[in-house]
């Protein structure tokens, strides 16, 4: 164990980039999954394949895209199809293992809102709306979610259901026909959740280094459970770090920013 | 079959008050040249359909060209919201829009539905999504032949769309290459189609699979260097973060997006102009 300092996003990429396996096929947002997916490429899992709602498949970027679309992402693509086909002959078609999603809103069964808050006719914030996400979370084969923790973001009742996880919970999804398992994994900065198995109620499975139960019930909207055995996050390692920060570098310098904004 | 004309009279003569417009191009090649010769010309009411608004609806939309919206995603990719886009639907300025909302799914199938000259699209979707509750142009039927529920999404027939792409060639024939998103799909579902290019050639020099749209099936080719800034053309030049950033601070405020509309819009002929005001104005705000 090391005595590296590490900020909790950093901890939070880190621990989603470890949960993709090499060879997975893996259906990328743009933003933090965009972040975590290109980390585990440039780790342990170089035969990751990328594929972005734009039309790459197989992408492999120097630098973290600023948008959906950037012209490296084509430019290191195995193919590039148009969008239409990626959502019929690729996540449709369940090409897809993992679908890698993000969100303003999720409540405890794993429903998205990336819509609106408030009324949706008259919102008190327009979100950008659906995107790929209600099709990758209806075909994924499994669906990692990535979020930071806070009450505004982990809410008893979504104002809108964007996109569905369980449902009201239990056999709610399976009832939906989907061809996808749905969520297995919620990486927070502050632990790591997946559904319990009957009621598929998000539940905490491990938490981050130095984080209490008390911190992740403060940033929870409705009453947390945890496991019987609450496991513990490895801390991210020297290397993780090194590959995470210089593709943060990269990025920064070729986009001109800070680094890349959600 | 495809006539090369400016672009001004491309859009003084396809585009009407009312019609229903397609601009497309996902991030890459989005038509910006011909975006703003519509805010020029002052059109009204137009349906806008887009999957992705991007900074070019935002202006659209904020300089009161747009009553109607059907889109599938509304951010600025890569750095937040779109001011002018939420600021119609929370706040209904510069007047109300209706918005009709998809996922990109849902949208892009209804594109090839209306490529393919079938009423509707049908897509394993919006299962468990509030979307179809707001939209009705989502229901869900029965499949004939398994009993499954599928998702039907009604077909998308603009009356003009617009695509930038990379080349033409003398005849109006036209090229174009990488991120392709929905454009191909959106051209044929039109019934008249603009596609302004970076450049005309003798010879499009394409391998057979490259994505063509032949003269016959385009209204009117116009050559509009840089016409994509500041999205990009692959090949020609990249995408141009830096104002997708700066759009953020002024599309911010009504005032601001107001006066910079007028300044570099309204006030400048074409887009070669717009280009050299923009470099002005971008000039004077680095010397502060």
């Amino acid at each position: 164990m090391s005595d590296l300092t590490y900020t909790t996003s950093e901890m939070m990429t880190v621990a989603a980039a470890r949960m993709l396996p090499d060879r997975a096929v893996c259906f990328v947002g743009i933003g933090l999954p965009s972040t975590a997916a290109n980390l585990a490429r440039l780790t342990h899992a170089p035969e990751l394949v990328l594929i972005y709602e734009s039309g790459p498949i197989g992408a492999k970027p120097v630098v973290l895209p600023l948008s959906i679309g950037d012209g490296d992402l084509a430019e290191t693509a195995d193919t590039v199809v148009s969008t239409s086909e990626i959502f019929r002959y690729w996540l449709q078609g369940e090409r897809i293992d993992i679908g890698f999603l993000s969100a303003a809103q999720i409540d405890r069964f794993g429903n998205l809102n990336t819509t609106v808050i408030g009324d949706y006719r008259h919102p008190r914030t327009r979100l950008p709306g659906a995107g790929g996400a209600p099709e990758i979370a209806g075909s994924a084969r499994e669906v990692f979610i990535l979020l930071k923790q806070s009450r505004r973001a982990f809410v008893e009742k979504l104002d809108f259901v964007t996109s569905v996880g369980f449902g009201n919970g239990g056999e709610a999804r399976a009832r939906l026909g989907l061809s996808g398992r749905g969520p297995v994994a919620v990486i927070t900065d502050l632990c790591i959740m997946e559904p319990e198995t009957t009621t598929n109620e998000l539940i905490v499975m491990r938490l981050h280094q130095g984080v209490t139960r008390e911190q992740v019930q403060a940033a929870t909207g409705w009453p947390v459970r945890f496991a019987t055995t609450v496991g513990a996050t490895d801390p991210p390692s020297e290397h993780e770090l090194a590959a995470l920060r210089d593709l943060q570098r990269r990025t920064a310098l070729a986009h001109g920013t800070q680094s890349e904004r959600q | 079959m495809a006539q090369l004309m400016p672009l001004s009279e491309a859009i003084a003569q396809l585009i009407h008050d009312g019609d229903t417009v397609a601009m497309e191009g996902f991030t890459h090649l989005i038509p910006f040249a011909a975006g703003h010769e519509v805010i020029r010309q002052q059109k009204r009411d137009l349906t806008l359909i887009r999957m992705t608004p991007d900074v070019i609806y935002d202006q659209l939309i904020g300089a009161g060209c747009a009553r109607r919206l059907v889109f599938s995603w509304g951010g600025n990719p890569g750095v937040g919201s779109l001011h002018r886009l939420r600021d119609a639907v929370e706040h209904e300025w510069p007047h109300a829009l209706e918005i009709e909302e998809h996922s990109h799914a849902g949208l892009s199938n209804a594109y090839v539905a209306g490529a393919s000259n079938i009423p509707f699209g049908v897509l394993r979707g919006y299962q468990g999504s509030d979307l179809p509750r707001y939209n009705d142009h989502i229901r869900f039927i029965q499949c004939p032949f398994t009993g499954e529920e599928l998702a039907a999404v009604r077909a998308v027939r603009p009356d003009v769309t617009v695509i930038h792409a990379q080349k033409a060639d003398r005849k109006g024939n036209v090229l174009l290459w990488g991120i392709l998103g929905v454009q191909k799909e959106a051209l044929l579902a039109a019934r008249r189609a603009i596609v302004t290019v970076e450049e005309i050639v003798d010879d499009l020099d394409a391998w057979p699979n490259a994505c063509i749209l032949p003269a016959w099936v385009v209204t009117a080719v116009c050559v509009v260097p840089g016409g994509a800034f500041p999205s990009y053309a692959q090949g020609y030049y990249q995408r141009d973060n830096r104002f997708y950033l700066a759009w953020d601070d002024i599309a911010r405020e009504r005032e601001r997006f107001a006066a910079w509309v007028q300044r570099h819009i309204h006030d400048t002929a074409d887009f070669a102009e717009f280009r050299r005001v923009l470099r002005e104005s971008q000039g004077t705000e680095e010397q502060r």
